[in-house]
């Protein structure tokens, strides 16, 4: 089934097109990420799936929801249905972990408190954070914990489609391969469709399903691993085709 | 006890819990009372709970299984049925993460709240002195080493905080001058004093009103644009950054802000004293019948250029102030984005209130001086 339609999206400002004429469709219970150049407008596509972006012209169809002509109480519904990571996690600065975390529960359901709490606690472990954690303030926690900390509250409404914004940057490399595995494991377990914006080489290689490539303003290449190594696009060459890329894929495909 | 959730079927030797519909987020509290209901029941016979109608299943959902689970399992057995592999592989990641241990609370007690605040106002304060004090050296220094001083940038502050203030100013004294002599015109009227309005009004507004009119709306305009500046370029990292490249914030933020302030302030007070006059003059002809020129006679009589000089002296020690507590509350801010808005507000009030305290010091050692 198809998560997200995007079709003819057409992005500018003023006579700067970043986007010209986007097509990616992306399935039910894949893990998909979005490559491209730094510039080359991946944070805003996500933005543009997410509603907080209005693309020049074009259709984003997410849950069989047409984006340009939804209606204010439908676009609140679908929003309860999504969980979002943000690069630099966005957690509210006046709020615990645990108070972030349970603020949608708070707001969108009658859950009492004590269920509530054990909701709560069931996320912020799922994420690999010590429960004690939950009463802590963002600006008492490190940068890898500010992600887990994001990805409990993007899960706490138990949401069928995640939006990751370089979910491992800023992390060490097994920090990375954890959260990497995590995503992985949330995925399979809770039927999460997964859409990630990501970089990182030993992502691409071990957990993206399909992924789509932007550049020069027009999705260059989408699909699995090998059908996108098949193009000559020079993006494409360049990420994939030098020798850092190449002994990383050698590496990956040994420890498979 | 059977809803659209939950079905109770009594047998012989066993009872069958049929659930059914949505187990989500948002029924499972109708769900849980329900739950709630058959457990006070107490049932005494073997359980079998069946999930085969369940239509759809989230963590919450689990997680209120799992607790109701344990909860009948205490007493008696509990079978479950008809449960999919999905549904089976939630409830075991959820097994595997739930954990006894309780969130800590960061809710504290009122006394705590109080010697918190205590020490923390005793903290501030040492901190104020601890910033005065490098200011003091940074301001010697500074002049020590005269290329320190970055005159582009002392004009760029001129302009920010004292150019485009004029409009505000002007409109403030101006209003303020009229409505001094407005309000005194009636009461002197009655003691046939119409001239004394000239003194009163000269007097008044050159030597008190028109630096602190000055002074406050400064304060409320640039005071709170210094804190603000200055946290946010502490939230995004930009003081650390300079400190490393060894450009001294003093030197390079806080130094041409206060040097900026300290020559405006008092040209905005000239300012002010002309408009106010202006405005108490145009009142003094409405109200009394005072012309214009008989005003600037009796001005040019009466006024003793010590008030105006007052005045303008006032200004520099008003800039150091609003500068010093817009650029230190500024360096308080934190990592949070609430405390930008509290160091602002406090910012803005603090030096209102130094402002006129200092303002209520020159009038004491005036008097004892007898100036």
């Amino acid at each position: 089934m198809e998560m997200i339609k995007v079709r003819d999206v057409v992005t500018s400002f003023g006579s700067t097109v970043i986007h010209d004429g986007l097509n990616l469709t992306i399935n039910q219970g894949e893990i998909y990420g979005i490559l491209g150049e730094s510039g080359s407008g991946k944070t805003l596509l996500l933005k543009e799936m997410i509603m907080l972006h209005k693309p020049t012209s074009g259709n984003i169809t997410i849950l069989g929801e047409d984006l340009t002509t939804i209606r204010y109480q439908d676009a609140q519904y679908l929003r309860r249905q999504w969980g979002i990571l943000f690069q630099f996690g966005a957690l509210f600065t006046s709020l615990t972990v645990a108070e972030n975390v349970e603020l949608q529960l708070k707001e969108y359901t009658n859950i009492d408190k004590k269920m509530r709490e054990k909701i709560v606690k069931s996320k912020i472990s799922m994420v690999g954070l010590p429960v004690r954690a939950g009463g802590l303030y963002p600006s008492e926690l490190s940068g890898g914990m500010i992600k887990r900390a994001a990805l409990a509250r993007a899960l706490a409404m138990d949401p069928k489609l995640l939006f990751l914004d370089e979910p491992t940057s800023g992390l060490d490399p097994i920090g990375a391969r954890n959260f990497d595995t995590l995503i992985v494991e949330l995925k399979e377990l809770l039927g999460i469709t997964v859409v990630m914006i990501t970089h990182d080489l030993d992502s691409i290689y071990s957990i993206i399903d399909r992924f789509s490539v932007l550049a020069d303003k027009h999705v260059v290449a989408e699909g699995s691993l090998s059908s996108v190594l098949e193009s000559d696009h020079p993006f494409v060459e360049r990420f994939f085709k030098n020798d850092y890329a190449k002994k990383r894929l050698n590496r990956s495909e040994l420890s498979v | 006890m059977n809803s659209s959730y939950l079905k109770l079927n009594e047998y012989k030797d066993h009872i069958i819990i049929s659930s059914m519909g949505e187990w989500t987020l948002y029924n499972i509290s109708t769900i849980e009372r329900t739950l709630q209901k058959i457990y006070d029941k107490g049932i005494q016979k073997k359980i079998i709970w069946d999930f085969s109608n369940v239509d759809e299943f989230d963590s919450s959902g689990v997680l209120l299984m799992i607790s109701f689970y344990n909860k009948f399992q205490k007493d008696h057995t509990v079978e479950l049925v008809g449960y999919t592999e999905a549904q089976e592989r939630m409830y075991r990641l959820l097994l595997k993460y739930q954990v006894e241990e309780s969130i800590p609370k960061r809710a504290d007690g009122l006394i705590y709240r109080f010697g918190k605040s205590v020490v923390s106002s005793y903290d501030l304060f040492l901190k104020f002195f601890d910033f005065s004090g490098y200011m003091l050296i940074a301001f010697f220094r500074y002049f020590r080493y005269p290329r320190n001083i970055r005159i582009k940038e002392i004009i760029h502050y001129m302009e920010r905080s004292g150019a485009s203030a004029l409009l505000i100013i002007a409109l403030t004294s101006f209003l303020v001058g009229m409505v001094i002599s407005y309000q005194s015109a009636v009461e002197l009227a009655k003691f046939g004093a119409d001239m004394f309005i000239v003194d009163l009004a000269g007097i008044s507004i050159t030597r008190e009103l028109a630096p602190l009119i000055t002074a406050i709306v400064v304060a409320g305009r640039s005071g709170s644009a210094y804190t603000a500046q200055i946290g946010a370029m502490k939230i995004t990292e930009e003081i650390s950054a300079m400190r490393t490249m060894g450009f001294d914030p003093y030197y390079f933020l806080i130094l041409p802000r206060m040097i900026a302030l300290m020559i405006s302030l008092p040209l905005l007070i000239f300012f002010a004293d002309i408009v106010g006059i202006l405005g108490s003059m145009f009142a003094a002809g409405m109200e009394l019948n005072i012309s214009y020129m008989q005003f600037l006679d009796r001005l040019q009589e009466v006024l003793d250029i010590k008030h105006f000089w007052i005045g303008i002296v006032k200004g520099p020690f008003f800039a150091i102030l609003i500068v010093m507590i817009g650029c230190f509350r500024g360096l308080q801010v934190t990592d949070d984005t609430e405390s930008i808005g509290y160091q602002t507000t406090a910012s803005v009030v603090n030096s209102i209130f130094f402002v006129i305290a200092c303002d209520a010091l020159f009038s004491i050692i005036l008097t004892i001086w007898d100036i």
